[in-house]
């Protein structure tokens, strides 16, 4: 399993890329090989809320439906357009292929956040 | 939790494993949509030993069966093979399965691996008055499925038997390389195919034998067993039938004989005959992005008629679409119907229920 060290992580498998000031979110190599094959994402708009925690947009496999939940609150500037049509982008590589870049609300957010090595302990 | 007799061998071939009706099974190995593709082209190999089998032995096997099963028992012939029903008296199915008949006196029942105990106790329940032995061998078999269109042509590779001879829905002994084993021409893929029923060991070894000597044979889940079920609308026990949902919403009416005599559960079918049907299952395409899911209601304007029983991406078709109960008038080809999904409603247009066809 991959876990570019310079990324965030979160316990539901999500990554963050914080990058100019903004976030960027994505989901793990481990979220998408227990997802198995990505058939369709549900993505949100531009100017969206997002809350930390809360589901901001879905991943269907094969066989089911996953939330996918922001690591922190923000309000999306960009979705990433590429994932309507070619969602297996997603298994193919989960950290060049983003979902959404959003303007962080609360900084301190981050620091709540787990680090690589953290968060490769947690999917030994 | 109870493992089949291949649970070694699934783990090695790099199976992921779920738990289903109280055995650790393979939901997939490599790619539930690539085990798909497999069965619908070349061939697959479930190991399907999970499900229940029960006997029915005795001078009454036949009364009894045709007692409480929906299609005609007293007019099958030796070797021959049945679909239907056992169903409560509300008209309510207990479960699903395929009748094999032996002899007049001898009778085995292959019923899903969830409701194996609840059939099991539910027979012995109805078999007073009956000279019948009802034995839950469930613990003595283990079970392949081989499917595809080149089934036939691999299996023949390991039997002097003239497969081809063994038409649908028959079953025979076969000998396999050096062992015994019942061999039937059914499956749940809408592919031609084989279920094969033998002892343990002899089902492990046949197993690794297959998948070694054919290259084009794929190792298969029960993940792909549920897309490829579902494209041709072969019901799944919970879904599209189910202790609420009779085999005449369902459109099973074939593997209900009503004039055959009495049978459990008969009154209450021939009732909704006489009142007419107030809902079916159906099939739906959905016309926006998105994917609907088992549960997931389905509306005409404000109005909820009715709920999605099995959603899919469909692998052959490469489209979302569903198995649904819709109530009446909304049920007719062509209806436009919307789906809850999450936040969003999708449009989604009644079609034909079976799904794929060649």
């Amino acid at each position: 399993m991959k876990t570019p060290k310079e990324l965030y992580y979160t316990e539901s498998h999500e990554w963050v890329k914080i990058e100019n000031g903004q976030a960027i979110f994505g989901i793990t190599d481990f979220a998408q090989s227990e997802l198995g094959e990505v058939v369709f994402v549900e993505l949100p708009e531009e100017s969206d809320e997002v809350t930390k925690g809360e589901e901001y947009a879905t991943i269907e496999s094969v066989k089911a439906a996953s939330d996918i939940n922001a690591p922190i609150s923000g309000v999306i500037v960009e979705v990433n357009q590429e994932l309507e049509d070619s969602p297996e982008l997603i298994n193919d590589d989960p950290y060049e292929n983003w979902i959404v870049k959003i303007e962080i609300e609360d900084k301190s957010e981050v620091d709540d956040l787990l680090s690589a090595e953290d968060y490769e302990k947690l999917t030994k | 939790m109870k493992k089949t007799v291949l649970y070694d061998h699934h783990v090695k071939l790099g199976a992921k494993m779920v738990e289903f009706a109280g055995f650790e099974m393979p939901i997939q190995y490599s790619s539930i949509k690539e085990e798909h593709h497999a069965v619908r082209h070349d061939a697959g190999l479930f190991d399907v030993s999970h499900m229940g089998e029960i006997k029915v032995i005795g001078e009454d096997a036949t009364r009894f069966l045709d007692h409480v099963y929906t299609n005609n028992v007293n007019a099958m012939t030796a070797n021959q093979i049945l679909y239907g029903f056992f169903l409560y008296e509300n008209g309510g199915v207990v479960d699903d399965l395929l009748v094999y008949k032996v002899n007049d006196e001898h009778y085995l029942l292959v019923v899903n691996a969830s409701n194996t105990e609840k059939d099991y106790r539910w027979l012995l329940k109805q078999s007073d008055g009956f000279d019948v032995s009802i034995i839950n061998a469930s613990d003595e078999y283990s079970e392949l499925a081989l499917q595809g269109p080149k089934a036939e042509a691999m299996l023949q590779k390991h039997t002097d038997y003239a497969l081809d001879s063994l038409k649908f829905f028959t079953f025979d002994d076969v000998q396999l390389e050096n062992a015994e084993f019942l061999v039937s021409r059914t499956g749940y893929t809408g592919e031609d195919g084989f279920e094969i029923y033998g002892d343990h060991e002899a089902v492990k070894v046949l197993f690794k034998k297959l998948l070694l000597e054919h290259h084009d044979l794929k190792p298969c889940g029960l993940g792909a067993r549920d897309t490829l079920r579902f494209e041709v609308a072969l019901p799944l026990y919970g879904h599209e039938i189910s202790e609420t949902i009779t085999p005449l919403e369902a459109g099973y009416k074939f593997a209900v004989k009503m004039d055959k005599g009495d049978f459990i559960g008969k009154d209450a079918l021939q009732k909704q005959l006489e009142e007419g049907l107030t809902r079916r299952i159906v099939g739906l395409k959905i016309l926006d992005k998105g994917i609907v899911r088992e549960g997931a209601d389905v509306y005409v304007g404000d109005e909820k008629v009715g709920h999605v029983t099995t959603g899919y991406l469909s692998p052959s078709l490469n489209k979302a679409v569903a198995l649904a109960l819709v109530d009446k008038p909304h049920d007719k080809r062509g209806t436009e119907l919307s789906i809850n999904v999450r936040k969003r409603f999708l449009k989604a247009r009644v079609v034909k229920k079976k799904l794929y066809t060649k």
